[in-house]
């Protein structure tokens, strides 16, 4: 039975104008379940009171602050070590079997499950170097799992600054370190944020890797050496344990409310970005 | 009095990794005129203005022999400081490249990479520079702008000003009206005559008629080599070579 | 003093990229020197073609992990890379720019929606669904394959749009030149001349769904038998490691790292796969 080809553009056109209605649908149907259960959670009381109870009463003030220091320990180890890596690879190197080899090990780094970063923040950064479960053991552990992604959009915005620019700068009378601080850094910066923002929310939505490094305790971390909880492992603790269903509900609409404001600010450097470059 | 030449070019051949892409150039190039080195596409006169101020150090592959003499001086021996030879020679580049910055940090990014720091020495430099690239009365209230919303051919006056900026003695213009249109290139053509009184300028235009517009003198470059050189006058009227003239009566291009 | 300011800069970037990468290194010898001991203990085909796990006795077979992972990851591209590559042609062929500037956002926020929320919806949602239109008792591999492909969805998505988007226009306009219609152009013209970039955003989407493991611990249930359909619970290479890791000590422990052994490897052979695809165009 041959099929007219009016037909089948038909029916392609359904299907795919279809799948991209069931994205969507999808999309709502997580994002507004969680919403529309855990919004009424948020007050006050939620945001600054810690846990009490195993999570049962009180707030999650204590895994907001877990999830910050966390992060912010993340993205200041990694940042200045994937840009710098990602200007060595541009400006001081050429195409050749080194920078291949870098850039493999960037692109397999990134394909590695959580978990197993997990595994390896465990039996280094806890056991080994004797951190123990920790902020500093678990933000480590995120910095290098967001090292690959910080590099690569680093290179990447790096590599569309203008080679003019380089130019200019070196016809008049620039040094290699003053050409990339004053011509090219300034030009690229706005990529390499966007990088450094999507670390940000890998960090604040990991779990698998937090649980195994940064522990779980529920008191309000007093340094980078206290174990703490992020706001995702205690949504995972308190759903899987059946804990409390309305906290959960309440944690996971922060997360998402927090995630998605991560997004939208990349989302506009990025717009803006593409604008101006050239 | 036999004066010395601003600059001299000795046998100078230029390879890109095989290929030769300069052969046997010796020119003498006195100062405080217009030098216009011409020829068709792929010539060697974008690369030859490159090896002026070496900036063909940054091209991976090449290599060369010959020398070339800024005042006497060799500028590729080794005693020699490559930043300081970039602001002695500056160069304007074809398309017009403002800095994302405001006009003010372009034009005062260069004495800034010399060190230049108070706010009092960079202004009186910024607007000297911008003086003599006819372009102060046009931007002067508004410096602090993005130097990306000027109009084409206030950005390549721009890049002038940004090389005046560092009180250099040679300008190499590379085609630097190509993208421009012809009152834009009208201006900058006259800035260029005036500023031949206090510096040496060279430039690779981008038609025989700026050549012949703006020069004292002109060489004629073909395939790497030179082919004639002299006045603009007389290489026009009576070239001495059959290839000046097929190429400057357009019979080929 | 400014040529020491140069070759000093220079040195320094080097050793901030040499130590990026010595962190890969890192990775693979730390993992390995804790693994290998029991692999050579039980013996490679014991360990990965073992049927039994369980270590209070001993036994440390994940091949039932590895069928669990294979089942999970395979559901998940049989139901997820259709669409996918549907949702990728509507981006680059179908919709207006209107619509996707607020499509392209949504799969974006999908890609960032954390993957302990996937796992809690899929309990509350796909557990209890399959359990009552399918049988079984809902924890299961088709519980587990929907979640994951929805989670694979915006990588695939991306990373094909990508490549239809950078295809040369005159293919496209070749082909209408030549009276095909729009879904025979798409099928015939675009979608080979993409291939390569559209297989490598699979083989990236499959390995996302392999290294997975909060969302697939809440759905997949925690049997350790190899499952007989998709309605079995089952238990994947990464659940297994996220499950133990808490309360596993000495050669337990040691086998769970030999798990992430297994894990590492099967990445790294997809990754080295999807970049042989990519650098074929």
């Amino acid at each position: 039975m041959k099929v007219s080809s009016r037909t089948a553009q038909r029916v392609a056109k359904i299907l795919i104008w279809a799948s991209a209605l069931l994205v969507i649908v999808i999309l709502l149907a997580i994002v507004i379940f969680i919403l529309i259960k855990g919004v009424p959670e948020i007050s006050w009381q939620f945001l600054t009171e810690i846990p009490r109870n195993m999570g049962r009463d009180g707030g999650i003030s204590s895994t907001i602050v877990g999830t910050l220091l966390v992060t912010a320990v993340a993205v200041i180890i990694a940042t200045p070590f994937g840009v710098g890596t990602a200007f060595y690879l541009t400006e001081y190197t050429r195409e050749g079997k080194i920078t291949r080899i870098i850039r493999f090990s960037a692109e397999s780094l990134s394909g590695i499950p959580s978990i197993v970063y997990g595994l390896f923040g465990f039996i280094f950064f806890v056991m080994y170097l004797r951190l123990g479960w920790s902020i500093l053991s678990g933000g480590l552990t995120l910095a290098v799992m967001i090292l690959p992604t910080i590099i690569r959009t680093s290179e990447e915005a790096i590599r569309t600054v203008s080679y003019q620019y380089r130019e200019v700068s070196f016809s008049l009378g620039g040094t290699k370190w003053q050409t990339i601080t004053r011509a090219v850094f300034p030009s690229a910066i706005r990529g390499i944020a966007v990088g450094v923002i999507l670390g940000i929310g890998r960090c604040v939505a990991e779990t698998a890797a937090v649980i195994l490094t940064a522990g779980s305790a529920l008191r309000m971390p007093g340094s980078i050496f206290s174990p703490t909880r992020t706001m995702a492992e205690h949504f995972y603790i308190l759903a899987r344990e059946g804990i409390s269903m309305e906290k959960a509900y309440g944690t996971a609409a922060l997360l998402i409310i927090l995630i998605f404001i991560i997004n939208v600010v990349a989302n506009m450097l990025v717009n803006r970005f593409v604008a101006k470059g050239r | 009095m036999i004066q010395q030449s601003k600059i001299a070019i000795n046998n100078l051949n230029f390879y890109y990794q095989k290929k030769q892409v300069i052969r046997d150039f010796s020119l003498e190039i006195p100062g405080n005129e217009i030098l216009a080195v011409f020829g068709p596409a792929n010539s060697g006169t974008t690369t030859l203005l490159r090896t002026l101020n070496r900036l063909c150090d940054l091209i991976p592959g090449t290599h060369m022999d010959g020398e070339i003499l800024l005042d006497g001086k060799n500028i590729f021996a080794p005693d020699i400081s490559v930043t300081e030879l970039r602001r002695k020679v500056g160069m304007v580049f074809d398309v017009p490249t403002p800095l994302p910055m405001s006009i003010f940090d372009n034009i005062a990014y260069g004495p800034r990479l010399g060190g230049t720091k108070t706010k009092a020495s960079l202004a009186e430099g910024v607007e000297r520079a911008l003086c003599m690239a006819a372009l102060w009365d046009e931007v002067k209230d508004r410096l602090h702008t993005p130097a990306m919303r000027l109009s084409g051919g206030q950005q390549q006056r721009l890049c002038i000003a940004r090389v005046l900026a560092l009180e250099p003695e040679v300008i190499l213009l590379d085609r630097p009206c190509s993208a421009l249109d012809p009152v834009s290139t009208a201006k900058i053509e006259e800035s260029l005559k005036q500023l031949k009184e206090q510096f040496t300028i060279i430039i690779a235009p981008h038609n025989v008629q700026q050549a012949g517009r703006i020069a004292d003198r002109v060489a004629f470059m073909l395939m790497g080599s030179l082919i004639e050189q002299g006045a603009t006058a007389e290489v026009f009227e009576n070239p001495q070579d059959k290839r000046t003239s097929d190429y400057i009566t357009g019979r080929f291009g | 003093m400014k040529i020491n300011k140069e070759k000093i800069s220079g040195i320094v970037f080097l050793l901030i990229a040499l130590s990026a990468l010595s962190v890969l290194a890192l990775i693979t010898i730390f993992i390995f020197i804790k693994g290998v001991p029991i692999i050579n203990k039980v013996g490679f085909f014991n360990f990965v073609f073992g049927m039994v796990w369980d270590p209070s006795h001993g036994a440390y077979g994940i091949f039932p992990m590895i069928i669990g992972s294979v089942s999970v990851t395979l559901g998940a591209a049989i139901l997820g890379v259709p669409v996918a590559i549907c949702c990728s042609i509507f981006l680059s062929e179908f919709a207006p720019a209107a619509l996707s500037n607020i499509v392209r956002p949504a799969i974006q926020l999908l890609a960032a929606i954390p993957s302990v929320v996937y796992g809690f919806w899929g309990l509350l949602f796909v557990v209890p669904a399959i359990r009552i239109y399918l049988g079984g008792p809902g924890l299961s591999i088709l519980a587990g394959s929907i979640i994951l492909a929805i989670m694979i969805l915006p990588t695939i998505i991306s990373i094909a749009e990508v490549s239809l988007l950078s295809l040369p226009r005159q293919y496209k306009e070749g082909a209408y030149a030549l009276g095909l219609t729009q879904w025979q152009t798409i099928r015939s013209v675009l979608l080979p001349a993409a291939k390569s970039g559209i297989v490598a955003a699979i083989i990236l989407g499959i390995g996302r769904a392999i290294g997975e493991t909060m969302a697939v611990i809440m759905v997949l249930g925690n049997a350790v038998a190899i499952p007989q359909s998709v309605l079995d619970p089952a238990r994947t290479l990464t659940t297994n490691i996220g499950i133990e890791m808490g309360y596993a000590s000495g050669e337990h422990q040691q086998a769970l790292f030999a798990t992430g052994i297994v894990l590492l490897v099967i990445v790294m052979i997809l990754n080295a796969f999807a970049q042989y695809v990519t650098r074929r165009k």
